[in-house]
């Protein structure tokens, strides 16, 4: 196997050739890496300097001040990052149980229902009532506007990946697996955690990414849905700072009380330092996951 | 008598499974089937009622088709119909030929190594919320500290206000989004390469077929199948825009609404904004509605051709 490799490998590219690929994938690579790091730069640079020179790649006189100040005021940073990691872990719980559950009821060939039910998910994915409907039956039927609900349940099931699910079962639990479990007396909720789940894990593990991620990243459900500032997830707050702050400037001329109101919100430096704590996390976590998206998305794409 | 019997022993002999389905099921009844229902807001007048949403529904007077009437009559509807369609066309087309480019580009990389390292930050931006990439696009197009103008300032060039001159945002959005989507979409179609016989490359060379040859005759052939079914769901979509896109990245500034205006966030401003509740749930209901032909006629067209790679 080694041998064909290295053969197939020697019969490889040119030397021109690879050398101009290699250009082709490193510089897009670091095109989609720079604008993360022009972001610490920026947080890194005094804010003297940043008023005087604007973001510089080099810049003049470099400070760990928005670090210091993001840590100063600490509470709501917190607490929106406490926001976050509770909507972030509770969400893909609910999630991966809801939607385990209901790819296996509908990929097993005993279950009568089953094809009402795969259709009954399908066809969410063909036809939705839209954003209007939605907002009112989730703040005027169900009453979730300002609680902490309203940032998990609408994120909590998606039909795409119980399709990924279902198409998983499909093709690592062999139907023999089940029957034995049931020649041996096992009950049909006993199988599917003792059988099923172990065989199972590493799509409930890429569904599981894709939710956390979901979570992690959402910013749309609190902008619909939350009013609250103690509610607001990390997201959704940098969102607010930008907002609020084009609010003062635009009407800075105006009022001497704006003026005040400017000195308390964060600096740009800090802003910028906030965009690189919210980001870090994923950062770090996502080289390692990466062979799971990669797993799901080719899945996904498998019709059973 | 004997079917109704029949069917409780059904349920009963079926009941852990119906019992897995419930959350699920009751899932999509709240958040998939009744606002599929409460689209008839789009033939009504909205009027909130004390006694809650079904009061809110049933005493809402009936207006027809006015909503749309009012909605195809301004300017508007033309325009974010223009922009949604005009933006996804462009984004399906660059988008597949430059990540099945780089797909390509990866796969025949000598130093797999290098590859990997490649890929992996190639993947970033994919994993970003579209709130972050607004202030990564800030960074550069801040019109008194941005990187472009300061660059722009340093060759004597006078400075752009960006977020206020609206010829600039068709290109800039084009960017932004293939710089969000394109790594992440190669990896796709890398992963397939990955998997096409290499015994094929090998027939190939042995009759001394060049690289590029090869990659015309081999890879791009077998790329196809998931070529079609990438762009048949994204034509199926091509009625949805990206809103995080839209809203975020202009950071929702008003002068940009011509060329950054699409359906969906036309649909959010009448709701949380302009508070053009009816008109609004109509343009949400036009989109689902020829979102819907699309997809089954984009698959049916699929169908007829290549069995293999229709949805369904």
């Amino acid at each position: 196997m080694s041998q064909r490799k290295k053969e197939r490998d020697f019969h490889n590219l040119s030397k021109p050739m690879n050398i101009t690929f290699n250009l082709i994938a490193g510089i897009f690579a670091i095109l989609c890496v720079f604008p993360f790091l022009f972001v610490v730069i920026i947080s890194l640079t005094d804010e003297g300097t940043l008023a005087k020179n604007g973001y510089r790649l080099i810049p003049e006189k470099w400070s760990l001040a928005a670090y210091r100040y993001m840590f100063d005021m600490g509470d709501t940073l917190l607490r929106s990052y406490g926001i976050t990691i509770f909507v972030t872990v509770v969400g893909t719980v609910i999630a991966l149980l809801v939607m385990a559950f209901y790819a296996y009821a509908i990929s097993r060939k005993t279950f009568r229902y089953r094809n009402f039910f795969a259709f009954f998910s399908f066809f969410t994915m063909l036809f939705n009532g839209g954003l209007v409907p939605t907002y009112i039956i989730v703040t005027q039927l169900m009453g979730l506007k300002d609680t902490v609900w309203a940032l998990i349940l609408p994120l909590a099931v998606n039909a795409f990946y119980i399709m990924i699910l279902r198409t998983f079962y499909a093709t690592s639990v062999p139907d023999a697996i089940i029957e034995s479990g049931k020649i041996d007396g096992a009950g049909e909720f006993r199988i599917f955690i003792k059988l099923v789940l172990p065989l199972s894990l590493p799509g409930l593990a890429t569904i599981g990414l894709f939710s956390t991620l979901g979570y992690w990243n959402d910013w749309f459900n609190a902008l619909l849905y939350i009013d609250n500032p103690n509610l607001v997830p990390l997201q959704s707050m940098l969102m607010r700072i930008e907002t609020s702050m084009q609010f003062i400037m635009q009407n800075a001329q105006n009022s001497s009380l704006s003026l005040e109101a400017m000195r308390s919100l964060p600096q740009d430096t800090s802003r910028m330092a906030m965009v690189v704590m919210a980001t870090l996390p994923i950062i770090f976590a996502y080289p390692f996951f990466q062979r799971y998206f990669i797993q799901g998305l080719t899945v996904g794409a498998v019709k059973e | 008598m004997k079917r109704v019997g029949e069917f409780f022993q059904n349920i009963v002999r079926n009941k852990m499974m119906l019992l897995m389905v419930l959350p699920g099921a009751l899932w999509f009844l709240f958040f998939s089937y009744l606002p599929m229902f409460g689209t008839v807001i789009a033939f009504k007048e909205y009027r909130f009622d004390r006694d809650g949403f079904w009061a809110s529904i049933v005493n809402s007077k009936w207006v027809g088709w006015q909503n749309f009437k009012f909605l195809f009559s301004t300017n508007d509807a033309y325009i974010i119909t223009r922009n949604t369609l005009l933006y996804n066309i462009v984004f399906i087309f660059l988008g597949l030929v430059l990540s099945v480019l780089l797909a390509v580009v990866l796969s025949e990389i000598t130093n797999k190594r290098l590859s990997k390292v490649y890929q992996t930050g190639m993947f970033l931006p994919y994993f970003l919320s579209w709130v972050i990439v607004g202030y990564f696009t800030f960074s550069f197009l801040s019109s008194d500290r941005g990187l472009l103008n300061g660059v722009f300032n340093s060759l004597g060039i006078p400075p752009i206000q960006w977020y206020s001159e609206s010829k600039y945002w068709p290109l800039i959005l084009v960017l932004v989004y293939l710089w969000k989507a394109v790594g992440y979409n190669s990896v796709v179609y890398l992963a397939s390469i990955m998997g096409i016989d290499k015994s094929l490359y090998e027939a190939a060379m042995i009759d001394g077929a060049s690289k590029m040859q090869q990659i015309r005759a081999i890879t791009l052939p077998m790329l196809r199948p998931i070529i079609t079914i990438m762009t048949l769901l994204a034509i199926g979509k091509i009625f949805y825009a990206d809103f995080g896109l839209f809203y975020q990245v202009p950071r929702d500034s008003g002068t940009l609404y011509g060329v950054t205006n699409v359906i969906d966030t036309y649909v959010y401003r009448g709701l949380k904004t302009t508070g053009e509740i009816g008109m609004s749930t109509a343009a949400g209901l036009y989109q689902s509605v020829v979102g819907f032909i699309l997809v089954i006629t984009s698959n049916f067209i699929v169908r007829k051709y290549d069995k293999d790679n229709a949805l369904f």
